[in-house]
């Protein structure tokens, strides 16, 4: 956990009391809404189809016990009793009023949080890996340089009106779970020759209207340089990125238009005038945020202990749950536990009051204190003990939290869709939750392995239907929803983009599909150990195309 | 349009000359790019102040030969959600070392004067007369800077680290007088 000092919590303060002021000047009539709109989106707060939504930001996806304590009230006092957690390590809630917005942000900045920069064109909470800090063979926890990164991007005064938003994301494991590769800026930790540790730099990755992996412009830079070479890149987009269109404004298309190595110069160019200036990062600013990280002070514990190998042998519930959900840790006798927010046939990533205060409880109780929220919309508690596995599994069952289903067919990642987004063309949470009840079957969810659903409303892209190994994208045809089915995406340290199985199919014939794509790739693949990914990539659309659209 | 400068409304001593008209002696002009850069060999004889209105979409090196003369340099925002003379600014105050006015001209409403201050504009063409009114207050809004720039405002990493001993170590120099 990084802890706030004095001036975090300043500005924190200061920020909640400029946007009342903001809010009150809007209500008053003294801002138009097209003034008032950047200024709210800025602090995170979306006019949605019925209500504003307040998205909160959730720096690189750590959140204390008592953070998790004041979303639940917040869920309770100003929205309806629950939040739903994005793909970007946010917290979205769907229906606050304009007049108890500054009261709700009050109350989350007592507990370090706000929604600053969570929405409008600058740049957006910086994420990581889930299991940053924890998970085995990481070079280095990623969320030092996240934080340090979140701190000079705060409120940046020649950033704040990019040409449109700006997304980064740092892993510093060598299996990708922060999707770097489609972000506008991928940071990825490694070593180079001399065995310094530094970043690969990638740019313009991105899915939307026009999808990118994004490119490397820079194999490694060093450390001390992070903060002046994403100036450098954020200057020259500033300057350069088209404003002319949204829809060829973000960074994706300005490096596609001047080729990656062009603009790769260009940021050269610029980075050369001020990598040894103020930015340059000093060892003791670097030590001074890095001990502001707190970490548990774990027991010396040994794998598999008597509590674990009882219940494992005894329960085969537990079992089931504990090979899918629970994963291995950096130390012996501990372990990483994903709670699925994924139960059968509800809205994906969704969490009650009620959910919330148990799981900071069980944080407090099992994990030092500590939650993650993933990309995948699910949480986790990244240091509990392998003996205390039985006694955690019972309670998040009990509160509906340990469906074994991380990482299969009904871990799907969706968008609100039509049902909360004025932008949307089509539904995605029932698709989600009717696929979900179509693959309630966990001998056959588990039988099919890996294998991601990713569903958007549109093509704003928002539930990364690229990427996913079976993507799913909303589509309007004469007044009717549509859906389009891609194959073979994937955000990890090989990142593609799907490819397109065929025609849209209706509403009604959407989950079908799904079920088809399945069953053709249970016919298809060499061996049960062949992901679902990988027998796309083997065999191309074409074999899946045939199956699914011989019947229709 | 009100002007402000150090916290107060004041008149506005620059006429600006349109692309043709003669440039009038004796009097502080303001120019647009393309004439500046036509007619510099003769502007610069000239014994009055004479300024630039310097488009947004323009390269900020092709001015810097003319700074040393330049009394004005006027950026542009078109709206204010067109982000791009801020990094003008930036360039022109930390490396080029504009010490001129730096005017924001176009949208320029009170939520952005203190980024607009911090990226080192001293000279404000206020679009809503209410708003000058409430620039003090705007410019007092945050005491915390996470990232420095060339404003003089000390950031918060080098705060942290001079927290407890006495000396403060400038990051830069500063250039709003």
């Amino acid at each position: 956990m990084y802890l706030y000092d004095d001036f975090d919590r300043t500005l924190v303060d200061e920020r909640v009391r400029e946007f009342r002021d903001q809010v009150a000047r809007r209500l008053s009539g003294e801002l138009t809404e097209e003034e008032f709109k950047p200024l709210r989106l800025m602090n995170g707060v979306y006019l949605q189809l019925h209500a504003y939504m307040l998205r909160i930001a959730i720096p690189y996806g750590t959140l204390s016990s008592e953070q998790m304590r004041t979303l639940a009230h917040v869920a309770r006092r100003y929205d309806r009793n629950y939040g739903h957690f994005t793909t970007r390590q946010n917290i979205q809630f769907n229906w606050i009023k304009l007049e108890e917005l500054p009261d709700a942000m009050a109350d989350l900045a007592r507990a370090g949080m706000h929604g600053m920069q969570t929405s409008g064109n600058c740049v957006r909470n910086i994420t990581t890996d889930q299991w940053a800090g924890v998970a085995p063979g990481e070079i280095e926890d990623p969320r030092l340089w996240a934080e340090l990164l979140r701190q000079h991007l705060t409120l940046h005064p020649e950033f704040s009106f990019l040409p449109r938003k700006f997304k980064i994301a740092l892993t510093a494991s060598a299996h990708d779970r922060a999707a770097v590769r489609v972000h506008d800026i991928g940071l990825r930790m490694h070593r180079n020759g001399a065995g310094e540790t530094g970043f690969e730099v990638i740019v313009g990755g991105g899915l939307g209207r026009t999808p990118f992996i994004g490119k490397t412009i820079k194999p490694f830079l060093p450390k001390r340089d992070l903060l002046s070479y994403v100036e450098a890149i954020l200057r020259t987009y500033n300057q350069y990125g088209r404003r002319d269109n949204i829809y060829k404004a973000r960074i994706k298309i300005l490096v596609h238009e001047l080729g990656a190595e062009k603009f790769a110069r260009e940021v050269e160019e610029e980075w050369q005038s001020i990598k040894d200036g103020a930015l340059a990062l000093d060892p003791a600013v670097v030590a001074e945020i890095a001990a502001r990280f707190r970490y548990p002070d774990y027991e010396l514990l040994e794998d598999n202990p008597p509590e674990l190998r009882k219940a494992r042998t005894e329960d085969k519930r537990f079992r089931l749950w504990l090979d899918n959900s629970v994963a291995n840790h950096k130390l012996p006798g501990h372990a990483i536990v994903t709670l699925s927010l994924k139960p059968e046939g509800e809205p994906p990533g969704d969490a009650t009051a009620q959910q919330m205060d148990a799981i900071a409880d069980l944080a407090d109780r099992y994990s030092f204190g500590e939650i993650r929220v993933g990309h995948e919309q699910n949480l986790a508690l990244p240091h509990v003990a392998q003996r205390d596995l039985p006694a955690l599994w019972r309670a998040l069952d009990e509160i509906g939290v340990a469906t074994p289903n991380v990482n299969l067919i009904s871990d799907i990642i969706a968008c609100p869709g039509l049902d909360y987004c004025s932008l949307a063309n089509a539904r995605s949470i029932p698709v989600a939750e009717e696929i979900s009840r179509r693959f309630r079957d966990l001998d056959l969810a588990h039988n099919l392995g890996r294998l991601h659903i990713n569903i958007s409303g549109c093509i704003n892209a928002c539930g990364h239907h690229h990427i996913g190994h079976i993507g799913i994208l909303g589509v309007e045809k004469n007044g009717e929803e549509y859906y389009q089915v891609t194959v073979g995406g994937r955000a990890d340290e090989g990142a593609e983009l799907g490819k397109i199985l065929g025609p849209a199919v209706p509403y009604g014939e959407i989950a079908d599909v799904v079920e088809d794509i399945a069953a053709a790739y249970l016919e298809l693949r060499e061996r049960p150990e062949e992901l679902f990914v990988d027998t796309v990539r083997r065999l191309g659309v074409e074999p899946f195309k045939e199956r699914v659209y011989a019947a229709r | 349009m009100p002007l402000v400068k150090a916290g107060r409304i004041i008149e506005d001593r620059f006429v600006r000359v349109l692309d043709d008209a003669p440039v009038p002696e004796g009097v502080p002009v303001m120019l647009p790019a393309a004439r500046l850069l036509a007619d510099a060999r003769e502007l610069v004889l000239r014994q009055s102040p004479t300024g630039v209105i310097w488009p947004n979409d323009r390269r900020i090196a092709e001015l810097v030969p003319y700074l040393d003369w330049i009394a004005l340099v006027a950026l542009v925002f078109p709206t204010f959600r067109d982000g791009r003379a801020y990094s003008q600014a930036r360039l022109l105050r930390e490396r080029h070392e504009f010490r001129g006015e730096l005017r924001a001209t176009g949208q320029v409403l009170r939520d952005q004067l203190l980024f607009l201050h911090r990226a080192g504009f001293d000279a404000f063409e206020v679009t809503k007369e209410k708003d000058t009114a409430a620039f003090a207050e705007a410019l007092q809004r945050y005491s915390i800077f996470y990232q420095p720039t060339g404003d003089g405002r000390p950031s918060v990493l080098r705060a942290r680290l001079s927290r407890g001993s006495s000396s403060t170590v400038p990051e830069r120099r500063e250039f709003v007088r």
